[in-house]
């Protein structure tokens, strides 16, 4: 559960971060400022702190310094009979510790230094309680010969009264003194704590850290609410334009005050206002092309009708008239009738182009249509000596599509074949899948050359030039074919070989508006003796 | 009226198949019509004007109406709905429009069939031949269909003991479906039975009379229950 959950909020975090500019700038501002703080913070405290030492070590080693002069003084004022090395020593030593005691530091007192003895192997006095370790070897080393007072940073161990060793840091200053009893130099080392300084040092890190919270607080607020003065607009623009964007053309920002972004709001509004003018001449112009293709078309067929009927009189009763008369009549008929394709034909690709063409779809079965199409297209395939065969599963093969413009599509596929047949049969293949249904329409005649598939759907482009117009097709059957499948969302492609003829497949998806993956039919027919690819 | 002209009288027979006023406002095709009629042995009027179109109805009382959609002094689909709204006379509608809206907009209007211009005189004469031809023997045949009763010989269909109005067409239509309330039929099933087509024509035709049909005999024209549906094949009787 966690292990699924978790990559789930962490994508949800990951794309609330990549959308939220406020969230990023927020972060990164405070980020930035923290360093900043941090290192304004630490180089604070390093000045306090050295300024704390160096104050404390002056008068530590100022203090250490008049310990010794006193010392040094009471020794010379001492008898100079009194050779009692241990009695002068106590001398030497127990008004310091005493001092020490009230004044708060500790003493050692190490020595003779000719002998050589370390503090460590005993002998050493000093104040009660007091670890003498504290004193760090290093500075007993520097007092091995003898030498000016030195100090330097230690931790000093005391025993408390409950058994346990007490650590804190301190300062170690030591000098060196003459015992006048047995003339050797003993060094004296003066431990003064620095737990004064520790806490003022702890009080002020407190008081910085507290300050650089409260401030880092204090600039992400201020950049949450900068950033949002700004963002809140941006946002509220996003939706505005995604509105128009889908179409509500009237959708307009409320603009308020004179700043920055008011002024986007009225570049935005007019910006908007223009393409709503834009779209709308357009429209106006779609309009006035489709009543020109109307009224053209109505001025247009009630002349033609009337030629063609009276036409048809004269064809009708030709048998009365001389036979160059009668040829003429018949000659008036048949181009009276490519006339009226070529106008309709030229009538639909213009309704194509002003964008008039409307689908009313319905399920059709293209298995249906396949055999409705042999049937209208008998007569020319009986003129061509061809055979129209139809290839076609058990079952209903169904798309939601315009009956009408779908069997315009297969009719003209099919007499384009029997074209191009040359008295060679014509299959018209047929399938389907839960997705989408395709017709392939398979002749063996003249076929294409490479590079010609794409050609064949340009308006009144021929193979061949100089090839006599068998049907007498307008040349422009492919084209609207073409776009009748586009208006259905479908697929109409185009397969050739010189000599082994040409496959032509319709696609159309099972579902109005469905996008098409693959066809049910293989665009390069089995028969073709090449890889399906 | 049928007197008058003669000079071309070698086609016509002894008695004239129909009577047919043409409304058109092309003058040159609407006498081009009238020739070509004559030749198929109809009586045939012309008529220029959409304004005159309903008084010259009244006066000629046709067995059908060639009318064109686009006329002066009155709209096609104005004259179509008047003509409607007192007689069940077939009206075949000249459209220079083969455009979706057009046709379908005229359908609703009350037209039966429309023929789009230019069209071959022999299939216009055929689609009129069709529609004027159902004057044959009448049958005493009761049918019911849903709550409806259906009197074919004396063209009528009563609810609860109320008649329905249809048009001659919509009759048709019915009485084909009721016939055989246990068949589906395709549309290019009923557009050879009811329109008399051989070869299948525009099933939008079916399509807007199914309308025009369940407007007048369903409860719910939304829900139908007298003509029902078949998705993807076509329409069947409802269950009595």
């Amino acid at each position: 559960m966690t292990s699924r959950s978790l990559p789930a909020a962490l994508r949800r975090s990951l794309t609330f971060w990549r959308r939220s500019i406020q969230a990023r700038v927020v972060v990164s501002t405070v980020l930035l400022s923290a360093a900043v703080v941090s290192i304004v913070g630490w180089f604070l405290l390093q000045q306090t702190r050295e300024g704390l030492l160096d104050n404390r070590v002056a008068a530590v080693v100022a203090e250490a310094n008049n310990e010794t002069v006193e010392a040094r003084d009471r020794l010379a004022a001492a008898p100079g009979t009194d050779i009692d090395t241990v009695a002068q020593q106590q001398d030497l030593v127990e008004p310091i510790i005493q001092r020490g005691e009230t004044r708060g530091f500790s003493v050692v007192m190490s020595g003779p230094v000719e002998s050589g003895a370390r503090i460590e192997d005993g002998g050493a006095r000093s104040t009660l309680d007091l670890d003498t370790s504290s004193v760090p070897v290093a500075l007993e080393e520097h007092f091995d010969e003898p030498a000016g007072p030195a100090w330097t940073y230690t931790q000093i161990r005391t025993e408390g009264e409950d058994d346990q060793i007490h650590t804190e840091p301190g300062i170690v200053v030591g000098s060196q003194v003459r015992l006048p009893a047995d003339g050797s130099t003993y060094t004296l080392y003066y431990l003064f704590p620095l737990e004064e300084q520790q806490e003022t040092l702890a009080s002020v890190t407190r008081a910085l850290l507290t300050a650089a919270l409260l401030l880092l607080v204090l600039v992400a607020g201020l950049t949450w609410l900068v950033t949002r003065q700004v963002v809140t607009p941006i946002r509220f623009v996003r939706r505005v334009a995604e509105r128009l964007a889908a179409g509500q053309l009237q959708e307009r920002l409320r603009v308020t005050g004179e700043d920055d972004l008011a002024r986007l709001a009225t570049s935005f509004n007019q910006m908007a206002t223009s393409l709503q003018r834009q779209i709308r001449q357009l429209e106006e112009l779609s309009r006035v092309q489709q009543r020109f293709v109307s009224d053209v078309s109505h001025e247009l067929r009630t002349p033609l009708t009337t030629v063609r009927m009276a036409g048809d009189v004269l064809h009708d009763a030709r048998r009365e008239f001389d036979p160059a008369t009668s040829r003429a009549a018949e000659l008036l008929q048949t181009e009276l009738d490519r006339f009226e394709t070529l106008l309709v034909d030229l009538l639909e690709i213009s309704r194509f182009d002003a964008g008039a063409a409307v689908l009313e779809t319905d399920d059709v079965n293209l298995v249906d249509v396949a055999h409705r199409v042999v049937d209208l297209t008998r007569a020319l395939a009986e003129q061509h000596d061809t055979a129209v065969l139809v290839d076609a599963p058990d079952h209903a093969c169904l798309a939601e599509a315009d009956v009408r413009r779908v069997e315009r599509i297969v009719r003209n596929l099919v007499t384009n074949a029997i074209d191009h047949a040359e008295s060679r049969d014509v299959v018209i293949h047929v399938a389907s899948d839960d997705h989408a249904a395709a017709v392939a329409v398979r002749d063996y005649g003249v076929g294409l050359a490479s590079g010609e598939s794409a050609l064949v759907f340009n308006r009144f482009w021929r193979s061949d030039p100089s090839r006599a117009r068998a049907s007498g097709g307008t040349g422009l059957g492919l084209s609207i074919s073409l776009e009748d499948t586009h208006l259905h969302g479908g697929w109409l492609q185009a397969w050739g070989r010189p000599g082994q003829g040409a496959q032509f497949r319709l696609t159309l998806p099972r579902r109005a508006g469905a996008i098409l993956r693959q066809s049910p039919l293989p665009l390069v027919p089995e028969d073709a003796g090449e890889p399906v690819s | 009226m049928w007197g008058t002209i003669d000079g071309m009288t070698h086609a016509v027979d002894a008695a004239p198949k129909g009577r047919i006023l043409v409304v058109d406002d092309d003058a040159s095709l609407a006498e081009m019509l009238t020739i070509v009629l004559r030749q198929e042995g109809f009586e045939s009027r012309m008529c220029v004007r959409g304004d005159r179109a309903l008084s010259d109805f009244h006066e000629f009382r046709p067995d059908l109406v060639l009318l064109d959609l686009m006329l002066p002094g009155k709209d096609g689909i104005d004259v179509c709905k008047e003509i409607r709204a007192e007689s069940g006379v077939p009206i075949v509608m000249l459209t220079a429009k083969g455009d979706t809206i057009d046709v379908v907009l005229g359908l609703e209007s009350g037209a039966d069939d429309y023929v789009v211009k230019p069209f071959k005189p022999k299939e216009l004469v055929a689609r009129i031949r069709a529609r004027v031809r159902r004057f044959d023997e009448p049958v005493n045949e009761s049918l019911t269909i849903g709550d409806l009763a259906i009197d074919v010989a004396g063209h009528s269909v009563i609810r609860n003991g109320a008649p329905i109005n249809l048009t001659p067409l919509e009759f048709d239509l019915l009485v084909c479906l009721a016939r055989k309330p246990w068949q589906v039929f395709t549309r290019e099933v009923l557009l050879e039975q009811v329109w008399g087509y051989r070869h299948a024509a525009d099933t939008r035709l079916v399509n807007v009379h199914v309308q025009r049909l369940r407007s007048k005999v369903e409860h719910d024209p939304e829900n139908p229950e007298i003509v029902v549906t078949v998705r993807g094949v076509g329409y069947k009787a409802g269950s009595p």
